[in-house]
């Protein structure tokens, strides 16, 4: 169910252990120097095999999470684990099986991509080494860049930057995924592979976690989702649970607004507004009334219905359900 | 038991704040546990088990090393340290060397009879600012260029482990110290060979010993010049832990080398001189004396010693509890 500023353990189903979560947090605290607080006593619980929408306005804490997930930055507070093991103690054996992909892609400008997927596998002390070639290959491959693993990355456009981290974090098989704003900089038909090709690798049993300031490109991946607000967490939950706490709603289009509206009412439906989306709309919530009966119903009582739509919850809404507001910048 | 417990049975929460990475390197020795196929081989017990081994655990270093000798700066730097001895013997050769009388150093006034001595001639000149420059470039790099173009945070979650790194940068350091001296010394010995006569050297001391030996010493003296240089890579490691800005590092380095030859230069301050690196990078000559005078070059690697272990620890001490945010 919805969680709100509450306790990880209401979203951990009773039992839970910690095998069956691949990240915990308790009590996570960035405090930088100079007394920013990045991030205030986060509780996740990232449940195994999950595709995780990490949520959060620019500025909310998020690459900071995930540099601390990572043993990048110390925590000021507060504890985690990856894949059932206490952190920061467990890095060393629980890192090779993580793919990462922090605050954009990073790698030598004078290399091509392939040398450069070479040098982070040549990092890697646990890896076979006669296989490099093959998994290189097929992580360049898996991304689209087979065509350019020979060019310079200087050279390459931002969206091929980002496929090439991408592809790095796919270098051998990996439990866990942490991609943070992996569509960042790429163009719409980008955009539609890496969630393809997010969907593909939960499907092959990896846990993703995915962090992202677009609500509506997480909508499309995630099975599950945390909401950021300026480092505290506003909710997390299986998608489906936090829509729940938002209603599905009828938008009528007409010119006949006012009795449009007393036509709603007067079926015993809630919440209905006017002039939200545009002047001449009435909306109400949908509550158990089927769409077509109160079609039926608005048409009899003589009024010119110009469109009729069935609007889902967006996690928009359920955003601004939760937080009264919009998903801004927190300062 | 709260439920939060039960997700995480042996988990502590601590208020202080443990380092990351003094704990990713506990495990760092262990590598070879997770590492299947090394373990295969081992149990096989054949005689290609350290091959396998070797390389498996010092891919990394390899990666390093081929990188640093594939940039185009780096390889320029060298192509200057390997001329500085070609145009020295050139312009020897052509307005004649310097008369004793003149007072210039001993080895100087001796190439034109045997061009053995132009490689100590070579790396005295070089060893004040050229070879400390193009070693500050290498190692001021190391930990900043990485940190500067992000590639450092990839790194470390790979995983390659904080001391590692310190450890693969360094050695990829000091291997180009060696290959920097040893270039300088070669193309000295090609030119001093080329261009003047060769044979039995005359010592400092007074004796001569044959060619042979002279060239063995002259090995000496590659790795004293060397052990100075890597000491130098230390100071600059440990600056390049501070910085994500690499050019920092090494201009810092730079500075640093000449003050202290400053320093070292003042009369006044002569009591401050056996404690300046840069004193002794020139102590070579000791080499020149029948038997080797060891005295001095001895306390030269110590002071080369105390400079290495102090700036690593320095350097260590500060890349394992530090935030990498860059
Ligand atoms: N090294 C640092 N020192 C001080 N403050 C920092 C540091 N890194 C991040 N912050 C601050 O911490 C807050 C959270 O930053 P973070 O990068 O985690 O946000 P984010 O959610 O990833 O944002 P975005 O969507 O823009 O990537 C910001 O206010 C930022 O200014
Ligand atoms: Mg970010």
């Amino acid at each position: 169910m919805l969680t709100v500023q509450e306790d990880i353990t209401s979203s951990a189903p009773p039992g839970a252990r910690a095998e069956d979560y691949s990240i915990v947090t308790r009590g996570l605290t960035k405090r930088f120097r100079g007394g920013q607080v990045a991030v205030d006593h986060l509780d996740l619980a990232v449940p195994k095999g999950s595709v995780f929408g990490f949520l959060g306005p620019n500025g909310s804490g998020k690459t900071t999470t995930i540099r601390m997930l990572l043993g990048l930055v110390a925590p000021s507070e507060g504890g985690w684990e990856l894949l059932g093991s206490p952190m920061p103690g467990g890095l060393r054996t629980a890192l090779p099986r993580v793919g990462a992909l922090v605050e954009g892609p990073s790698f030598y400008p004078y290399l091509s991509g392939e040398a450069n997927l070479r040098r982070y596998d040549a990092a890697d002390p646990t890896v076979d080494r006669r296989t490099a070639s093959a998994r290189i290959g097929d992580a360049l491959d898996r991304v689209g860049l087979t065509a350019a693993a020979r060019k310079r990355y200087r050279a390459y456009s931002l969206g091929m930057r980002q496929r090439l981290a991408i592809a790095a974090a796919l270098l051998r098989p990996r439990e866990l995924l942490i991609l943070d704003e992996p569509t960042n900089g790429l163009d719409p038909q980008g955009t539609r592979e890496v969630r393809g090709l997010v969907k593909e690798i939960a499907a092959e049993g990896t846990t993703v976690f995915v962090s992202s300031h677009l609500l509506a490109e997480i909508e499309q991946m995630c099975s599950h989702v945390a909401v950021m607000r300026a480092g505290r967490l506003a909710a997390q939950g299986p998608l489906a649970a936090l829509r729940a706490g938002e209603a599905v709603r009828i938008s009528v289009e007409t010119p006949d607004v006012t009795r449009a509206e007393a036509v709603l009412k007067g079926l015993g439906l809630s919440g209905v507004r006017t002039g939200q989306d545009a002047d001449n709309e009435v909306s109400a919530e949908l509550g158990e009334e089927p769409a077509e009966r109160i079609c039926a119903e608005l048409v009899t009582a003589g009024i010119a219905v110009r469109g009729l739509a069935v609007r889902r919850p967006s996690l928009e809404d359920v955003f601004v359900g939760l937080t009264g507001e919009g998903f801004d910048v927190a300062g | 038991m709260s439920p939060a417990e039960k997700i995480s049975p042996n988990h502590t929460i601590t208020a202080t704040r443990p380092s990351v990475t003094d704990q990713v390197d506990a495990v760092e020795n262990d590598t070879s546990s997770l590492d299947t196929s090394t373990t295969e081989v081992r149990s096989s017990g054949s005689g290609a088990v350290n091959a396998v081994g070797f390389t498996k655990r010092h891919n990394f270093l390899f990666s390093e090393v081929s990188l640093t000798f594939r940039r185009p700066r780096n390889l320029a730097m060298l192509g200057v340290l390997v001329l500085v001895p070609v145009l020295l013997g050139v312009a020897l050769r052509t307005f004649g060397g310097p008369e004793a009388s003149d007072g210039a150093p001993g080895i100087f006034t001796q190439i034109t009879g045997n061009g053995l001595f132009l490689t100590f001639a070579a790396l005295s000149i070089l060893v004040q600012l050229l070879l400390p420059v193009s070693v500050a470039v290498v190692a001021g790099d190391s930990i900043a260029g990485e940190a500067g173009i992000g590639t450092l945070r990839y790194l470390l979650s790979v995983p390659v482990g904080r001391t590692r790194l310190l450890l693969v940068k360094y050695a990829n350091a000091v291997v180009f110290c060696l290959v920097a001296v040893t270039a300088v010394a070669l193309s000295s010995l090609l030119t001093g060979l080329l261009l003047f006569p060769a044979g039995p050297i005359t010592l400092l001391s007074g004796g001569t010993i044959p060619m042979a030996e002279g060239l063995l010493r002259i090995g000496l003296v590659v790795l004293y010049v060397t052990a100075g240089m890597a000491a130098l890579a230390a100071i600059s490691l440990a600056l390049s832990t501070l910085t994500e800005v690499a050019i920092g590092a090494i201009a810092t380095t730079v500075v640093l080398v000449i003050v202290a030859q400053v320093l070292g230069a003042v009369p006044q301050l002569a009591g401050l001189r056996p404690y300046l690196l840069s004193s002794w990078w020139n102590d070579f000559d000791g080499v020149l004396r029948d038997p080797v005078a060891t005295e001095v070059m001895g306390q030269g690697l110590l002071v080369f010693a105390a400079y290495t272990v102090i700036f690593g620890s320095i350097a260590w001490a500060r890349f394992n509890g530090k935030d990498i945010s860059g």
